[in-house]
């Protein structure tokens, strides 16, 4: 399959998190957008990865590695950030009963 | 050696004043600090010009193509001499005076002092900038802990001022340093630009320069920092100012300015002598309707620079020979007057020349010493300022740097007249006629000011009548200059 | 004596300045007064000395250098006194009739307390030293340092009474037109030292007619502003009359012997300058006729005996110029003389009036003092017929010699030159008729106090009086007795022979107008004698009379065209100080508060805000990074 379809896909999935993170104001739905956009990015790098290794891999047994190790750094972080982040937004319903994100504007003061 | 001696004696001093927290301790340590520095100075000037002693050069930053290079020529020596000769002048004058906290107040200014020597000594571009930053931040601290009323906007109007000189003259120096050959900060690889850089970029590289000197001397218009920043510092900080510190202006034109891009200064020299001779009438005018003494001496002294800058700017030997001795002399005389306003308004807590008068009457002392310092103000021959004005007059006459010097020397020479003028209305109203219900109170001078005035008095007739030594001191330094001064594409 | 100790004359004065200026507290009055009318006495008898061996026939003038004043470049400026004809002819008049003034001072000031007496001597003595450098400068440089410095003494002296503050403004009205005048000079030096190199007077003499007309005519017109500002000429002379707000001593010594001559002084050194250009010559006599003849309508109506004589002081000094203007030099130099002795002798007279008066000086106030003051009234009575120009007294053969140079230059000169020397016979003894004769027409109380001066005041007067009788007897014209013109031969070698430019007048006419002029001024003096004797001159003028006794308005024209607009302009640029340069600088300030305030709006809080743009952020740089071409 053509390299362009997983990048279309990529694109896709990436405008549809960055819409999200920029409409709702759930910060659990704004979480997953988030996600959305992080697996946009490891769908890429896994393609063009494979992409790399098709291609130059009779020269360089180990081409295209580097992207998929990214992927895994990516989840790991995308897996700690989460964690941090629910608990966050744990801590913020009990003090506000709420999740919405336009109670979060203390930083201004 | 000795200037070396020269900035580490003021600085170190400097420093351990800040730990002495006694005032009385305080002010005699920095009196003392003070004389030696003087005597030091006094040293240097003695010794034969090839003296190994007069120049020191060591490894500073290597990476960078700077030196701790200093060295004393006929310009340091006269501008070393001044600040020496100064700042015990300035601390007897003010020994009366009270500050809280006094030991930092001394403190600055003995770093203050290290930082002005340390200008007036530097052989390497980014050692003067160093130093020039180092005289200027006390002078922050000192208007805005002891100043009068509204010492915070005066500190701020200052700081932003000359903060943006320096920026503007750091980033001139640096590229300069790129240009040179060697790059290197060294003044001998600056001077050498001149032959090497083209006409277009010294053009635009001397305005960085000059509007950091501008700032400082100043020239109209960035002048308006000047009036309400003397008016709001403590008296002994505006004498350091005004004595010394415009002195850096004019200094960093001659030896940073006008011998490294000659061409950029021939170029644009009518535009600031223009600004110099509109500065200069337009501060004497302003003058005579100041009511607050401070103010009135502050523009007189925007027109006695002016007048100096418009001089270097002819390059002609008498003119630049006027300049040197003039900067001395402008220091001692404006000295002067300070003391006579610190004096004033000590006693009756008023700078206000509306508010006093008859003080003849009651401090003859002073009326008859404050008469020979204000005559000299106004440039009266056999004292220290004709033999400057002279020069510098004469200089713009025969200058041929310009076609318009004629028009120059005569719309210059009418503040000959108008400083007759201020300076005759200030006399006649602070001193004449009869005392008031505040002045009827007032007392003739103690000694210490007796004393300083007295000095002053003494050098501005010694220098008047017999001008020789000062002039011999700078000719060298004068033709080297000029022969750098003077070159043409 | 040997010419090299010509630095004593200066320095003995300044001695006497230093002494009482520096111990004015201790000393007493005799011992002060001593000092300094001493200190001056020695100096006349070193002049003495020196002109006796000046006057040896065949002396070349000789300069003597103390040391180097200013060296710069090729331009050097030694410290050196130029001893010749001239110099010694003036250092005479100084010290001479200096010694005499301060003998005066010791008596008329003696009501002073001790320190201000001190002050007063000490003032006088720095004026005599300033004055002697003036004259004995061997270049315009030390010319002008004694030129400054008379002015500054002038100034200390009118303002010698500070607590007043209108004499204050008097000494400072003074100072500050001097200084007009004095920028001319000072500019003229820098021409000099642009074309000659130099300000010495051999060089630039020397080398003058190597120079283009258009800069000797230049320099010397400057020049000529120069002596306008202290010989108080048109436009320059309002200061004069101001000046008698001083002691009448000093009104003497500097503001009518001694200083205000200064600039005929520096026109007859510098006069190989002025032959060589005409049309200065030209305006130097006219200004100085048209001064001679405003100053001497101005005098007609004024009541102040001090002011009269001022007037009369600015009149003379025009006559001078006259003089110079036509080439006269020997006749201005023998007016300046002359006019030292009867205008001093006149002066102290006055103040030898003013003093038996208490103070007053308004004539209409006094008549009839010859009864109490004799030896007063006779000297003062010498002093009207000298200036008046009736033989055979000095201001005749002086005035005679510079009118008749005028004659034989342009007629018109000589008849206004002759109606103003009516005028001043008329106004001198208007003055001595009002003053000396009728009756007295004071208080009772100054009647009653009414006395002749002491001797310290009175010798002095009578030594005048002898000098101004008999010094026209050095200058007989030619007319009269040939060869017998002492002071035109002694002068010769320095300004040259009888220089009556060009044109000489024959012998007979000469005579002719000599004695017409001596006719006219005999039977104006009598006639104004008469009819002020009887009839003082006591109502308010009207009409024509009040322009004259307000001097022409000039004070008040000069107040409206000059001071008033230079105030206004001052006050205009303090405003723009204020307001448009100080506004421009603060309105940085405000401008980069204004743009941070609103700035900070977009610091919302709303993260959603933030995040919206940084992806528009991001955004625009794919788009830039994608259409902007390398």
């Amino acid at each position: 399959m053509p390299i362009n379809y997983y990048i279309f896909l990529a694109v896709a999935l990436f405008c549809i998190g960055v819409a999200g993170v920029l409409t709702r104001r759930n910060a659990i739905i704004i979480f997953m957008c988030i996600e959305l956009m992080l697996n946009a990015v490891n769908l890429l790098l896994v393609a063009f990865s494979k992409m790399h290794y098709h291609a130059l891999s009779a020269t360089a047994p180990h081409a295209g590695i580097d992207g998929q190790l990214f992927v895994f750094f990516i989840m790991v972080v995308a897996a700690a950030e989460v964690s941090v982040g629910l608990a966050v937004i744990v801590m913020m319903y009990r003090n506000t009963h709420s999740i919405d994100v336009n109670f979060l504007n203390r930083l201004k003061h | 050696m000795i200037p070396v001696l020269l900035i580490v004696i003021p600085l170190v001093t400097g420093l351990v004043g800040f730990l002495i927290k006694n005032e009385g301790n305080a002010r005699g340590w920095s009196l003392l600090s003070s004389i030696v520095t003087l005597i030091v100075a006094l040293w240097g000037l003695s010794l034969a010009k090839t003296s190994p002693l007069l120049a020191a050069n060591v490894e500073w930053l290597p990476d960078l193509g700077s030196r701790f290079a200093v060295g004393l020529d006929g310009l340091s020596k006269i501008l070393v001499l001044l600040t020496a000769v100064c700042f015990p002048l300035i601390f007897i004058a003010t020994w009366r005076d009270q500050y809280k906290k006094a030991w930092n107040f001394y403190a600055l200014m003995l770093l203050s002092q290290a930082g002005l020597i340390g200008v007036f000594v530097a052989t390497d571009a980014l050692l003067f900038y160093f130093f020039w930053e180092l005289a200027l931040i006390p002078v922050y601290f000192l208007c805005s802990q002891w100043g009068g009323e509204r010492r915070i906007q005066a500190t701020f109007k200052f700081f932003i001022y000359t903060f943006v000189g320096s920026l503007l003259m750091l980033v001139g120096i640096i590229w300069l340093y790129w240009q040179t050959a060697d790059h290197s900060f060294s003044m001998e690889s600056f001077y050498a630009l001149r032959t090497k850089l083209s006409g277009a970029d010294q053009t635009w590289v001397f305005w960085l320069l000059f509007v950091a000197f501008a700032i400082k001397m100043p020239i109209w218009p960035l002048h308006t920092w000047q009036p309400e920043t003397y008016e709001q510092s403590p008296t002994a900080t505006t004498m350091v100012l005004s004595a010394i510190m415009v002195k850096m202006g004019l200094f960093g034109v001659i030896r940073w300015l006008v011998p490294v891009v000659p061409v950029g200064s021939w170029a644009w020299g009518d535009t600031v002598s223009g600004a110099c001779i509109i500065g200069m009438v337009y501060a004497s005018l302003v003058a005579i309707k100041q009511d607050d003494l401070k103010r009135l001496i502050a523009y007189s002294s925007i027109a006695h620079v002016g007048l100096m800058c418009l001089a270097i700017f002819a390059t002609t030997e008498s003119g630049l020979q006027g300049v040197m001795i003039q900067l001395f002399n402008h220091g001692i005389n404006i000295l002067g007057m300070w003391i006579v306003v610190d004096l004033i308004e000590r006693q009756f807590g008023t700078r206000k020349i509306s508010e006093l008068g008859g003080l003849a009457q009651k401090a003859p002392a002073l009326a008859i010493l404050l008469v020979v310092v204000a005559l000299a103000n106004v440039a009266l021959p056999l004292t220290n300022a004709f033999v400057g004005e002279f020069l510098l007059f004469s200089g713009v006459f025969t200058s041929t740097a310009t076609q318009y010097s004629v028009v120059f020397t005569v719309v210059a020479a009418l503040t000959i007249i108008l400083g007759a003028v201020y300076t005759l209305n200030m006399i006649q109203r602070v001193f004449y006629g009869n005392t008031n219900s505040l002045t009827e109170k007032g007392v003739d001078i103690k000694m210490n000011e007796k004393l300083v005035l007295g000095a002053i008095v003494v050098l501005i007739i010694v220098i008047g009548v017999y001008p020789k030594p000062v002039l011999a001191m700078t000719k060298e330094t004068t033709d080297f200059l000029l022969s750098k001064m003077n070159y043409k594409l | 004596m040997s010419i090299q100790s010509i630095w004593l004359v200066p320095a003995l004065p300044l001695i006497g300045f230093l002494i009482n200026g520096l111990f004015r507290n201790s000393l007493s009055k005799s011992l002060t007064g001593i000092i300094g009318s001493g200190t001056i006495l020695l100096s006349f008898v070193v002049s003495l000395l020196i002109f006796g061996q000046v006057r040896q026939p065949g002396f070349q003038g000789e300069v003597v250098t103390l040391f180097d004043f200013i060296t710069v470049g090729k331009l050097s400026i030694p410290f050196a006194f130029q001893v010749d004809q001239l110099s010694t002819l003036f250092l005479l008049i100084i010290t001479g009739v200096g010694f005499l003034i301060h003998l005066y001072s010791t008596s008329y000031m003696h009501e002073e307390a001790a320190p201000h007496f001190a002050r007063y001597f000490a003032y006088l003595n720095l004026f005599v030293f300033s004055m002697l450098l003036l004259v004995l400068g061997a270049n315009f440089i030390i010319l002008f340092i004694g030129w400054e410095g008379v002015g500054l003494c002038s100034y200390l002296l009118i303002g010698y009474w500070f607590k007043n503050l209108d004499y204050g403004n008097a000494a400072k009205k003074a100072f500050i037109m001097n200084r007009i005048g004095d920028l001319g000079f000072l500019i003229a030096i820098f021409l000099m030292i642009r074309q000659f190199g130099s300000v010495e007077f051999g060089e630039v003499f020397a080398h003058a007619s190597s120079a283009k007309v258009g800069v000797l005519t230049a320099i010397t017109m400057l020049l000529f502003v120069g002596a306008t500002g202290k010989s108080a000429q048109i436009p320059l002379y309002t200061w004069l009359p101001d000046a008698m707000a001083g002691p009448t001593p000093v009104s003497a010594l500097i503001h009518a012997a001694t200083m205000v001559t200064a600039g005929i002084y520096m026109i007859a050194r510098s006069h190989v300058l002025y032959d060589l250009t005409p049309v200065t010559q030209s305006v130097v006599a006219v200004i100085g006729l048209l001064t001679a003849l405003l100053a001497a309508t101005i005098a007609l109506k004024q009541n102040d005996i001090k002011k009269v004589l001022a007037y009369s002081t600015v009149s003379q000094l025009g006559y001078m110029f006259l003089g110079l203007g036509v080439g006269a030099y020997t006749g201005a130099v023998f007016h300046v003389m002359t006019h030292a002795f009867f205008k001093a002798l006149l002066f102290l007279g006055a103040g030898s009036v003013i003093h038996a008066m208490g103070g007053e000086q308004d004539m209409r106030r006094m008549g009839g003092l010859r009864k109490w003051m004799p030896v007063t009234n006779l000297t003062f009575l010498v002093g009207c017929v000298a200036i008046a120009g009736i033989p055979p007294f000095s201001g005749f053969f002086s005035k005679d010699e510079i009118l008749a140079a005028a004659y034989a230059k342009n007629p018109v000169y000589y008849g206004v030159g002759l109606f103003t020397a009516l005028l001043t016979a008329f106004y001198m003894f208007r003055l001595y008729a009002t003053t000396f004769s009728g009756g007295f027409r004071g208080t009772q109380d100054q009647e009653h106090h009414l006395h002749e001066s002491p001797s310290a005041i009175t010798i002095p007067l009578i030594v005048l009086a002898i000098l101004a009788t008999v010094a026209g007897f050095l200058g007989i014209p030619e007319a009269i007795a040939p060869d017998a013109h002492v002071l035109g031969k002694y002068l010769a070698p320095v300004i040259g022979g009888e220089a009556h430019g060009g044109v000489e007048v024959s012998k007979g006419t000469e005579l002719g107008l000599m004695a017409l002029a001596a006719v006219l001024a005999l039977v104006v003096s009598v006639w104004a004698w008469v009819r002020f004797k009887s009839r003082p001159d006591l109502a308010e003028p009207t009409g024509f009379g009040k322009v004259l006794a307000n001097k022409w308005y000039v004070d008040e024209l000069y107040n409206a065209v000059i001071v008033k607009p230079l105030d206004l302009l001052a006050q205009l640029l303090v405003f723009i100080e204020k307001n448009i340069i100080d506004g421009i600088v603060n309105g940085v300030g405000r401008l980069v508060q204004y743009g941070s305030r609103q700035l900070r709006l977009l610091q919302s809080g709303q993260v959603g805000g933030y995040v919206l743009l940084m992806v528009v952020g991001i955004l625009v740089l794919f788009l830039v990074e994608l259409f902007v071409k390398k």
